[in-house]
């Protein structure tokens, strides 16, 4: 099988498939490790969908998806990000509302214009079908989000962590939040294209959620749940492979297994977690 | 000179909740803020701390105090309990201020920390999570990030909050030190007026305006600090 599997990816598809699978994969659990500590673990479900919406509006109007989606959605990332400060509308609650709305308008406009978009893609994803435009801007996209989360990880680490101490102490803590919104909004919207608005939120909770269970530095998390996430992708293609189950969903039921496998070796290290 | 505060006035959600504060702090001061609460202490923590804008008045640093070398010591600290961070990694990030966008930390800056850690006692949990500490321990820890971002002063928001009387007693201690041996100027909000008196050497009490700014001992004649101590006075 394992022969099969090599030469699977020997079809450009599959090959275009694995390589922008794993690097969403690294970018996706890297963006969790900053949201889900903050309690923002909707806000990829919420922006997936606003992505989502973006995209029928720029289809219906026949302009280049990712140019409107892209800026659409660094804006209602920027948005979220800001939300608890505020107050008026609790962050969970705003979240569903433009989750929900964003979602409406999307299908309506879907609906309406008779455009023959493909909402099932939208919806679970379309890896195995990543058409070169997309398999470049991944390539291209990707490695510069984990470049920067290399480069600024201990800042954004301090500002996700004590946002009032590092503004105190003088850090340029808007900085950090804006690049922070960025390169979430790049990475759901290209993440979205290939596993879909439902499934990409899986893609950033579990990882990190997994990692929590055991590490406890930043650091350790990080490393953690990008190893997790890289593993689940790939058994999850695998596994897609093997006995034919939609790709989307089998890493998710590979991402959910490790979950629970970290949730024991935590109970057993002593980690009183939840 | 390291802080001068102006005829400053302060409002909370649109409602002024101090007004008319003058006070100087110089180098080697520490100072004690004291008031009741809801007077405008922690809203004008925040202000020097330049979290809040002022309402009127002036509030200036001295030369060369900028943000960066000031040390922050929140009443508690503001991320979640299960934020996965180590205390060695919390402590690390007093320096981030001064690195501006230089990623990571200088070999010499992380000897620091480990030398803060030491003489705060908590070299032996530097791999631990805030959660797996005692209150007085994560004080400690937050202590600790100040010192790595403090060279000209250190502000300390009600340090003694929820903690038991001996490391009460401690934290004092160890900020007299500091003030002492390191000449770093302290800001501590508390509303404890004895300990205020026995190590303060400035004392500033508000109430929604100012009651009383100059020094320790004229501020024990006063019928205010007499009020507060309840006529039993302190023992020095």
């Amino acid at each position: 099988m394992i022969t099969e599997f090599f030469e699977y990816l020997q079809m450009d598809f599959a090959l275009r498939a694995l390589v922008v699978g794993v690097l969403l994969a690294v970018c996706a659990s890297l963006l969790g490790v900053c949201l889900v500590p903050k309690r923002y673990s909707m806000i990829g479900d919420g922006l997936s969908h606003v992505g989502f919406g973006a995209l029928a509006v720029a289809s219906a109007l026949g302009a280049a998806p990712l140019a409107v989606a892209l800026p659409v959605v660094i804006i209602a990332s920027f948005l979220l990000l800001r939300l608890r400060e505020n107050g008026k509308i609790k962050g969970d609650s705003a979240i569903a509302m433009i989750s929900a709305g964003a979602l409406a308008v999307g299908v309506m406009i879907v609906s309406l214009s008779g455009s023959n978009t493909d909402l099932d893609g939208y919806m679970f994803g379309s890896l195995l079908s990543v058409t070169k435009a997309d398999f470049v801007t991944a390539v291209v996209l990707f490695p510069i989000v984990i470049a920067v989360f290399a480069i600024f990880y201990t800042q954004i680490f301090a500002v996700s962590h004590d946002e009032n101490f590092a503004r105190a102490t003088g850090m340029k803590a808007n900085f950090y939040n804006t690049l922070l919104s960025v390169l979430v909004a790049v990475t759901i919207v290209i993440g979205m294209r290939l596993m879909g608005t439902l499934l990409i939120s899986a893609l950033i909770i579990f990882p990190s959620i997994s990692a929590m269970r055991v590490c406890r530095s930043y650091f350790s998390t990080i490393i953690t749940a990008v190893a997790l996430s890289v593993i689940s992708f790939l058994c999850g293609m695998v596994m897609s492979f093997a006995i034919s189950t939609p790709i989307g969903a089998s890493i998710v039921i590979c991402n959910m297994i490790c979950f629970f496998a970290m949730c024991l070796l935590g109970a057993t290290v002593k980690k009183k977690r939840i | 000179m390291i802080l001068n505060c102006e005829n400053v006035s302060l409002s909370y959600d649109g409602r002024t909740v101090a007004s008319d504060i003058n006070f100087t702090v110089n180098a080697g001061d520490y100072l004690c803020i004291l008031g009741e609460n809801g007077s405008g202490k922690t809203t004008l923590i925040n202000a020097i701390l330049g979290l809040k804008k002022v309402a009127g008045g002036k509030l200036s640093y001295g030369e060369g105090v900028r943000a960066q070398n000031i040390g922050y010591l929140p009443q508690k600290q503001s991320s979640n309990a299960d934020f996965p961070a180590c205390v060695r990694e919390i402590v690390r990030t007093g320096f981030l201020g001064k690195r501006g966008f230089r990623p990571y930390y200088s070999k010499e800056e992380r000897e620091r920390a480990e030398n803060v850690m030491k003489t705060l006692g908590i070299s032996d949990f530097a791999k631990k999570s805030m959660d797996e500490l005692s209150g007085g321990q994560q004080k400690r820890v937050l202590l600790a990030r100040a010192l790595c971002s403090a060279e000209k002063l250190l502000i300390l928001d009600e340090p003694t909050a929820a903690l038991d009387p001996i490391v009460t007693e401690e934290l004092y201690e160890m900020t007299k030190k500091l003030n002492h041996e390191e000449k770093i100027a302290v800001i501590m909000v508390s509303h404890d007026v004895a300990a205020a008196t026995k190590y303060a050497n400035r004392i500033l009490h508000i109430k929604h305006e100012q009651l009383f700014f100059g020094s320790t001992e004229d501020y024990l004649e006063t019928e205010l600090a007499k009020a507060y101590l309840g006529g039993h006075g302190i023992d020095h």
